[in-house]
């Protein structure tokens, strides 16, 4: 269903800065799959989650979604399939704005935006419904400014945004790296909950390799812009922290991560 | 003397208050709405006023021409925002261009001279005039000019209510509030930056036509200063409102900070300050209010410091 082949990112291209960041990926992604990224600093994770996105033009190469060449849409029309959240939980929701008025913008993801009311009383309680499943205590406070939450409940919300207007393909840039263990662990099971209710295909990167091991049907290590392990299905629920460790420092000649990783 | 002095100002400060109300509700659009600095009213709010003085003088309604005003300032918000969002001009430096640019367009419209008079009773306040059985000279002239802007006001701050509540309002204030959720929704903020400041520019221009009716004409150096005004007309509104509040009573308090800060002018002349000095005044009001929170915190720090040691001791 998501399909990369070939993709080169450029940064800064012809200064002295120049950076190449993806050099030639390809990824192949099935729908319902969900798809765990691990890789050192650099490695090009985010790179490649943003240049899905379309945050930034690629080199060259195509990235194909279901089918369709979406490497040259702007990214906010590449936003009607594709929904993200972000590592930084400001990032995702607008603070000044109330829950309801974000929940209610993620809602017309992909639409056109008309001169109605931005919302309407049936969409009010399917949003507290909704907000009410996920237990965060945040249904009877609709009108509140995200902007007066915590970062796990704005991780939360903006995940809740992320999953309404049936999107295809959810990206999730270490969007619990951010976040105290425990709220970490409420956003991970509020994201495999969401993924699985909608049957949504999921591109995770993750710093955890725990997280990275425990959730999703598919596992890619990325190293200096490309991809150098792959491991799906039967043999990936086989995986240990130790293994990955172990064929990181072979692929690459160097340890991976450092503490983090590995307490993670 | 003072006193009486100083109520005989009063309406015109008034009718000045309201007029420039017209112009802070588009800065409020601009800087707290889109958080976008825009220079350019600096030039439009003028445009407003060459464009409808024109037009009077030509003998076409003035209602008309204060419409065909709005267009000519929202025109110039477009400019701004393509420069932006199309150039990537910095939002500050678009603004800078299009408002330099407009003094020569601004001069053309007046046909190459620096201010053009109509005959008042060509005017919207002098035809509102004849048709109430009042004198468009002296006090009734302010009053007439009151009465205008309010209707006028009453209008903008109900549909602004409306349009910043529909979907596509929003959008518009995502794209202020937070540009990179905005984009992850869907949201076109490159066009939501093009109708936020063609809104904006249009009610400056809707001011400045108001005003050019008001004095019965308009002059190529009018809208200097402009954006200013409209800034001090927002914290004083905020000062006195609070900012916790609905969107609409938010609305009123721009227009009740546009009349204080006429009013504290007023009285600022009549204890002797000249009128040239009304920028100045405004500039130190914005400093206060701006470095307020900063002064707040400051104090708060003091003060907790000073609560600790007397803890420890």
């Amino acid at each position: 269903m998501l399909e990369l082949s070939n993709v080169h990112v450029v940064f800064n291209k012809g200064t002295v800065n120049e950076k190449h960041a993806l050099k030639g990926v390809n990824l192949t992604i099935n729908q319902g799959d969900f798809v765990t990224v691990i890789g050192g600093n650099g490695a090009g994770k985010s790179t490649m989650l943003n240049s899905i996105a379309g945050a930034f033009s690629i080199e060259s190469g195509s990235i194909k979604l279901d089918g369709v060449e979406i490497s040259k849409l702007p990214d906010y029309k590449r936003a009607s399939f594709i929904s993200r959240v972000f590592q930084d939980p400001l990032i995702g929701t607008a603070g000044n704005m109330s829950i309801e008025e974000n929940l209610a913008l993620a809602a017309r993801r992909g639409k056109r935006r008309t001169l109605k009311w931005y919302t309407n009383n049936e969409e009010r309680e399917y949003f507290k419904a909704l907000l009410a499943e996920f237990d965060l205590g945040l249904e009877d406070r609709m009108m509140q400014k995200v902007g007066t939450l915590s970062g796990g409940q704005r991780q939360a919300i903006t995940l809740l945004m992320a999953s309404l207007a049936s999107p295809k393909l959810l990206l999730l840039d270490e969007h619990t790296a951010a976040l105290d263990p425990k709220t970490a662990l409420k956003v991970l099971n509020v994201t495999k909950k969401i993924a699985g209710q909608n049957n949504l295909t999921v591109l995770m990167i993750t710093h955890n390799m725990s997280d990275a091991i425990a959730y999703g049907n598919k596992l890619i290590m990325m190293n200096e812009g490309n991809i150098v392990f792959t491991s799906e299905g039967e043999e990936k629920k086989e995986l240990t922290i130790p293994f990955l460790m172990d064929k990181f420092e072979r692929t690459v000649g160097e340890k991976l991560g450092g503490d983090k990783m590995l307490l993670g | 003397m003072f006193f009486e002095s100083l109520l005989n100002a009063i309406p015109g400060g008034i009718a000045l208050g309201l007029i420039w109300a017209i112009l802070a509700l588009g800065v409020y659009i601009t800087y707290r709405l889109l958080d976008f600095a825009d220079l350019t009213v600096d030039g439009s709010l003028a445009t407003g006023g060459c464009v409808a003085i024109v037009l009077t003088v030509e003998g076409i309604n003035p209602i008309l021409a204060m419409i065909v005003a709005f267009f000519a300032g929202a025109a110039a918000g477009v400019v701004t925002a393509l420069l932006n969002t199309k150039l990537k001009i910095p939002a500050i430096l678009s603004g800078i261009l299009t408002m330099s640019a407009l003094y020569s367009v601004n001069k053309r419209i007046l046909g190459g001279r620096a201010n053009v008079s109509s005959a008042a009773a060509e005017t919207l306040v002098g035809r509102v005039a004849n048709l109430l059985n009042m004198d468009y000279r002296g006090l009734d002239k302010n009053l007439i000019s009151i009465m205008i802007c309010i209707v006028i006001l009453a209008i903008l701050v109900g549909f602004l209510y409306w349009f910043f509540g529909t979907e596509k309002g929003s959008a518009i204030r995502a794209t202020g509030n937070n540009k990179v959720m905005a984009t992850a929704q869907g949201i076109n903020t490159d066009r939501c930056k093009i109708i936020a400041l063609a809104l904006s520019n249009g009610l400056a221009a809707l001011s400045g036509a108001m005003i050019s009716q008001h004095n019965f004409s308009a002059d190529v150096n009018m809208a200097s200063g402009t954006i200013v005004i409209g800034l001090a007309s927002i914290v004083i509104g905020e000062l006195i409102f609070g900012e916790k509040l609905s969107f609409w009573i938010k609305l009123v308090g721009v227009i009740v900070g546009s009349l204080i800060y006429r009013l504290i002018f007023v009285v600022a002349v009549q204890l002797g300050l000249k009128t040239d000095d009304l920028k100045l005044i405004a500039s130190i009001i914005i400093v206060i209010a701006l470095c307020l929170p900063t002064i707040k915190n400051k104090i708060f720090a003091l003060k907790s410091k000073g609560g600790k040691a007397n803890a420890g001791a």
